[in-house]
Parts: C-alpha cells; sequence; structure tokens
C-alpha cells in the first residue's frame, strides 16, 4: 500500500480576476520511505503541493489518501492529530520560536501533542544528542548558526517520529557546504525508514533522490518513477500546454 | 496540550514581550486602582457620616412637643407652637411603652456659670442619670454623672463639658469644685470628654444638671425632648407607635406630639452616600473597560506579530482550540496581574489617606475590591476573545509565510 496516494488533485487560487490553477490534476502514489525529489520553476506548484501533503491545505478537487486513509475528509482537530504523529516539516526559514530554547524548539511537539514532561525531556536529551546539539541545547535561536538553526529544526520535525517528512527549501538560507550537510542528515533519516519529500532549486541536490519529480504550471512534468514524461504533456515539448486546465 | 504547558506557554509569551505586557498590567492596574481609592472614599464619607450619627446614641427615638403635618424630621418642627407640654410626668409613662429600654428627659436653656470671678454663658441640659447611656456620653477618669433617674430630685451636682472646664477652672482640677450656675450652688462631679465633633448638640460647652433643678433654674416644668432608646434596631418602629400612643392617651386623645427617629435620616444619608459610592465606582469601573480594550488591541498586536509562530504551531499539529486557550490565558494573566497590582495600589492608595485624614474612615467597601476584580478578569477575557479566535482561525499556509 503507498504511503501518499493523489488522485486527480486540484488546488485555484483566484486573485482579483485572474485565476491560478497552482495545482491542475495531480496523480501522484509515493511508497513508504521513499526518497522524492521536486524541482521546478518559482511558482510551479512546489510548495502547495508540499502544503497540501501536510494537510496544512485542502484541495478544490481530488482525493488524498496517506496510509490508505482519506485525509481530506477530515475535521481540522482530526487533521492537526495527523499532523502531529505522522508528518514532519522543514521550512526554508527554520520557524523556530525566538524566545524558546533550542530544546524548547525541539520539545515543541511532544508539548503540543500532551506528552508528559519526564518522557518530553528523555526524548528530548535524545534528539540533542543525535543531531550533535548537546552544547546547544539552552541556546536561543538567535545565538545559533544557520546550520543549527535547521538542525534544530529537523530534530523538532522528528521528534515525534513521524512517517513523513516535507522539507521545503531546507537548503535555501544555507552556504552550500552547510547545506549539504543538512541534506546528509535528511538522508540519514530516509536511510532510516522515514519518507522524504526535498523541495529544491538546486538541481544537483535533487539528483540525489532516487526518484525526482519536475512540476511545471502545477502539474507534473517528469516523474523519474515513470521513466520519462508523464500523462499527455506532450512528448517532451519543452512548450507544454499547461493554460486553462483540461 | 497539557494545562500546566498552556499557562507556561503563555506566560513566557506574555514575558517575551514585557514591554506590551507591562503596559496592559499598568493599564488594568490603573482602572482597579481608580475603583479601590474611589470607593474608599465614597464609603469613607458614608462611614464618616453614620458614625457622626451613631456617636449620638444608637436606635434612638427622640419625642418633642408640637405636632409636625409630615410626621418626619422637619426643621419647622423645631419652631411649631406647643399646645400641651411635655413634662417628666410623660416621660415617665413612656418607660411602660414595651419596646423602650430607657430614656432620658430632657430640659434645655441658658444661663451663667460663675467659678472664682470667671463667668461665662453656658447651655444648661437638664436630664437624668440615663442621658449618659442613651447618648453615649463618655466621662473622664475620676467623673460620675447625674446620680439618679429620679426626675424629682434635684441634687445641686453638675456634669461639665470638657471646654467648659478648660475656660472655667483652667488648670485646676474641676471635679469637686463648687461653682455657681445662675443662683445655685453646685458641686461639679464629671466631666465630659472632649468628643471633638461638630455634628449634632456639642458637649463640650455643655452643662448637665438633675431636670428637676434645670427645670427651677428655668422656672418651668416643660421638657424640650425625651431621648428614647428603644430596645434594638427592629424595636425603632414600635417605640415609635408606643410612645406616640401613650402620650396620645396621656394628652386627652389629641395627638400633640412629635417622634422622629434618628435612623430615619441616617437611612437617607446612608443611603445617598452609598448610592454616590456606587456611581463613582461605575466611573471608575470604566476605566477598566478602557483597560479591557487596550488589553484586546495589545492581544491583537501580539497575534499578528506572532503569526509567523502560530502558523508553525498549527503545521506541528496544535488544535485550534489549543491556540485560543493560550491566547485566552495569556489575556487572563496578564489582566489578573494588573487586578493584583491594581489592588495593592489601591489599598495603598487609600492607607495613604487614612494616613494624612485620621478622621476619614478611607476603607474601600468589600463589595467594590471584589467586582473591580472580578471586572477587570472579565474585560480581560472578553476583549482577550477577540483575538484569541482570531489566532485560531488562521490559515496555516499564510500564517507561516509571514515572517
Ligand atoms: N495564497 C495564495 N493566493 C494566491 N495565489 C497563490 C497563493 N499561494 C500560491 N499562489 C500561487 O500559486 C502558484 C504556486 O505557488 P507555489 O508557492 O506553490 O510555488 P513554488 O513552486 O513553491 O514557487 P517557489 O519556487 O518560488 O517557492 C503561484 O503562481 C503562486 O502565485
Ligand atoms: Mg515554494
Amino acid at each position: 500500500m503507498a504511503l501518499i496516494e493523489l488522485v486527480g488533485i486540484e488546488r485555484v487560487f483566484h486573485l482579483g480576476d485572474s485565476v491560478v490553477r497552482a495545482l491542475d490534476g495531480i496523480h501522484l502514489s509515493i511508497a513508504a520511505g521513499e526518497y522524492v525529489s521536486i524541482v521546478g520553476q518559482s511558482g510551479s506548484g512546489k510548495s502547495t503541493l508540499l502544503n497540501m501533503l501536510g494537510l496544512l491545505d485542502r484541495p478544490d478537487a481530488g482525493t488524498y489518501h496517506l496510509e490508505g486513509r482519506d485525509v481530506t475528509t477530515l475535521s481540522p482537530d482530526e487533521q492537526a492529530a495527523v499532523r502531529s504523529r505522522r508528518i514532519g516539516f522543514v521550512f526554508q526559514s527554520f520557524h523556530l520560536v525566538p524566545r524558546l530554547t533550542a530544546a524548547e524548539n525541539i520539545a515543541l511537539p511532544l508539548m503540543l501533542a500532551g506528552a508528559l514532561p519526564d518522557e518530553r525531556d528523555a526524548r528530548v536529551q535524545r534528539a540533542l544528542r543525535e543531531f550533535g546539539l548537546e552544547n546547544r541545547a539552552r541556546h536561543r535561536p538567535d545565538e545559533l548558526s544557520g546550520g543549527q538553526r535547521q538542525r534544530v529544526a529537523i530534530a523538532r520535525a522528528t521528534i515525534m517520529q513521524p512517517a513523513l517528512l516535507l522539507a521545503d527549501e531546507p537548503t535555501g538560507n544555507l552556504d552550500r557546504a552547510t547545506g549539504e550537510e543538512v541534506i546528509r542528515l535528511l538522508e540519514a533519516l530516509n536511510a532510516g525508514g522515514v519518507t522524504l519529500l526535498l523541495v529544491t532549486h538546486d538541481a544537483a541536490l535533487a539528483g540525489h533522490a532516487r526518484r525526482q519529480l519536475v512540476m511545471e504550471d502545477g502539474r507534473l512534468r517528469h516523474d523519474s518513477a515513470a521513466g520519462g514524461l508523464q500523462h499527455e504533456s506532450g512528448g517532451g515539448s519543452p512548450a507544454a500546454p499547461v493554460s486553462g486546465g483540461v | 496540550m497539557r494545562r500546566a504547558d498552556i499557562l507556561r506557554f503563555s506566560r513566557d509569551a506574555a514575558l517575551g514581550a514585557p514591554l506590551r505586557s507591562a503596559l496592559s498590567v499598568l493599564a488594568m492596574a490603573i482602572g482597579v486602582a481608580a475603583v479601590v481609592v474611589l470607593t474608599a472614599l465614597g464609603d469613607g464619607a458614608r462611614r464618616y457620616v453614620v458614625s457622626q450619627f451613631t456617636a449620638l446614641g444608637s436606635n434612638l427615638v427622640i419625642v418633642l412637643p408640637g405636632r409636625s403635618a409630615t410626621g418626619g424630621f422637619n426643621p419647622a418642627n423645631v419652631i411649631t407652637t406647643t399646645p400641651r407640654d411635655l413634662t417628666v410626668d410623660d416621660a415617665a409613662a413612656l418607660l411602660a411603652a414595651p419596646a423602650v429600654r430607657r430614656l432620658a428627659p430632657l430640659a434645655v436653656g441658658t444661663s451663667e456659670i460663675s467659678f472664682g470671678g470667671r463667668l461665662r454663658e453656658v447651655v444648661v441640659a437638664g436630664s437624668t442619670a440615663s442621658l449618659k447611656d442613651v447618648r453615649k456620653y463618655q466621662l473622664e477618669p475620676g467623673s460620675h454623672f447625674l446620680p439618679d433617674d429620679d426626675a424629682q430630685r434635684a441634687a445641686p451636682v453638675a456634669v461639665v463639658g470638657a471646654k467648659i472646664r478648660d475656660e472655667v477652672f483652667g488648670t485646676q482640677p474641676a471635679i469637686g469644685q463648687l461653682i455657681r450656675l445662675g443662683d445655685r450652688r453646685l458641686r461639679v462631679i464629671g466631666i465630659l470628654k472632649a468628643s471633638g465633633q461638630g455634628m449634632g448638640m456639642n458637649t463640650d460647652e455643655l452643662v448637665v444638671v438633675p431636670v428637676a433643678l434645670a427645670q427651677s433654674l428655668f422656672n418651668s416644668n416643660t421638657l424640650f425632648r425625651i431621648m428614647v432608646e428603644a430596645r434594638s434596631r427592629d424595636q425603632i418602629e414600635a417605640a415609635k407607635a408606643q410612645a406616640l400612643e401613650i402620650l396620645k392617651a396621656r394628652h386627652g386623645g389629641e395627638e400633640d406630639v412629635t417622634v422622629i427617629t434618628q435612623d430615619a435620616v441616617l437611612a437617607t444619608f446612608d443611603k445617598l452616600l452609598g448610592a454616590l459610592t456606587a456611581a463613582v465606582a461605575g466611573i471608575a469601573a470604566i476605566s477598566l473597560l478602557v483597560a479591557g480594550i487596550l488589553v484586546m488591541n495589545v492581544m491583537l498586536v501580539a497575534v499578528s506579530q506572532r503569526t509567523a509562530e502560530i502558523g508553525l504551531l498549527k503545521a506541528l499539529g496544535a488544535r485550534g482550540g489549543s491556540i485560543r486557550l493560550a491566547f485566552l490565558s495569556e489575556a487572563a494573566m496578564i489582566s489578573l496581574a494588573g487586578a493584583m497590582a491594581g489592588y495593592l495600589l489601591g489599598q495603598a492608595g487609600a492607607f495613604t489617606l487614612r494616613a494624612l485624614f485620621p478622621v476619614f474612615p478611607a476603607y474601600p467597601p468589600g463589595w467594590a475590591v471584589a467586582a473591580a476584580l472580578l471586572t477587570a478578569l472579565a474585560t480581560g477575557l472578553l476583549f482577550g476573545l477577540l483575538p484569541a479566535r482570531r489566532a485560531a482561525g488562521l490559515d496555516p499556509v499564510q500564517a507561516l509565510m509571514r515572517h
């Protein structure tokens, strides 16, 4: 059974008179444990897709099955519970809470899930060790380097041991060396069994992934797992007609 | 999310923006302090007046000659012509009324006191031993009051007010001295303590003598008043009715006396000043409302400044309810801190007032303090509701895009 099963997902934004089809008929199946990179031009819908997969956004049409369960029809609280237990987010801008220490930031998902303080501390200590942050536990985000901040964010994203890790340009704010270090960390987590979806602008980084998706104007232009071009996009033609919808 | 975690999270959030939180706390504190101090002033005024009245004697019913149309307290009573005099026998007859605990007849006139060549005009009150208890007179050490309740006996003794003592005897001991009052020679047996209070008949310049002596001094056998003390507060009306009935019977079925109760006058003042205090509290409470609106705005600013954080919390699996609760408890904490600070500030203000004006009992009434604290908390929560709901309702994707 696939971890993620998207059928005919549409997401339309209305901006005044103009209509933006951010996701335009997405069909996608991802198995548990896969490592998938997503590339595409700016505005092609990568973040929108990731938000959809992370249950932060609802599709206007189509269905989304996560671990065999239709999650598009869940109530907001039920979706929050799924996010809490099954999904981890890593963002380009880290999104650490500035007034909380590294340890407290990592503990946030546990706290929100209502874990007991003792269990919380034990798990946070273990995470701090695993991510090489023992000496930074009591530091606030503004006392950490970019790489350390992203490591805190990744530790936070994985503290609940989610099945799915969604990373939207996690290296976008980091220099090359630090970025590669973060990617190695994410790949190690993937090697440990977590399904990893990585959005990036960096073709070289995208090449690391066993499966690569290319998006264009809200559609999947290319899926390496499908052995080439997707659907009817028109035999490798660079000027695929993707304006109005099907 | 566990309750302790919500509280800790909210506390850290409030402390994370110290200036913003301090401003809200200050506004709330000023509102509560205003209520506390202003009601302390209002209620202090009420207590002051009430205590001045009760210093005249409690459960007092006053019988005066002459009929008044209204039956209530009326300055016209004082100058009503007297169809039939009040006598000491009338007074004695009133003792038969079951609601009457004790009474004192009162004959009043002016005379001249002289001692050692010093001469002074004084107000003379003729009464009996009961006057001391009816009017709650305080005596100086070594003093005696009038010896007996027998209205017919005219023992040649006098009790003088503190000011008379000072002016007539100077530094000499007054008790035991013989004085001349009009054409009588009397022995001073007691001194009334200085009351220093301005309301009612000033005892400082009074000379009290047995009623029979006063009447013969003034050459009249009428009474100015009969001061009656009812058995309890509840018995005041009964005492009034019984006194009227007895005197009517004695005066040939004619209702030619007026009976007034101090209670009625007091109740009017009490009500008036109580209403004043409530009005002042209401006006002060407006500042609490303003503080509530300020808390709301500060919380709205907090929500918009922490939009990205709220988006993050949602991404991490926070339910809308948890976020709402976190912001509500932040507003509640700010209000509570403000209410406590305001309470202390207000009590300090009331304390300062009492220190500056010792005769003025400026204590905030309990109901006002409770109402101020509750209003502060309620407005804080009420005005915290909108920002909290706004936070909980934020779209996570939009929220995460804000930095
Ligand atoms: N809230 C919104 N309202 C209106 N249009 C939106 C909204 N969010 C996204 N869009 C539009 O949807 C399209 C896809 O946006 P998306 O953020 O998914 O692109 P992206 O591939 O992540 O781009 P980038 O590489 O720049 O991050 C864009 O045209 C964008 O303008
Ligand atoms: Mg994007």
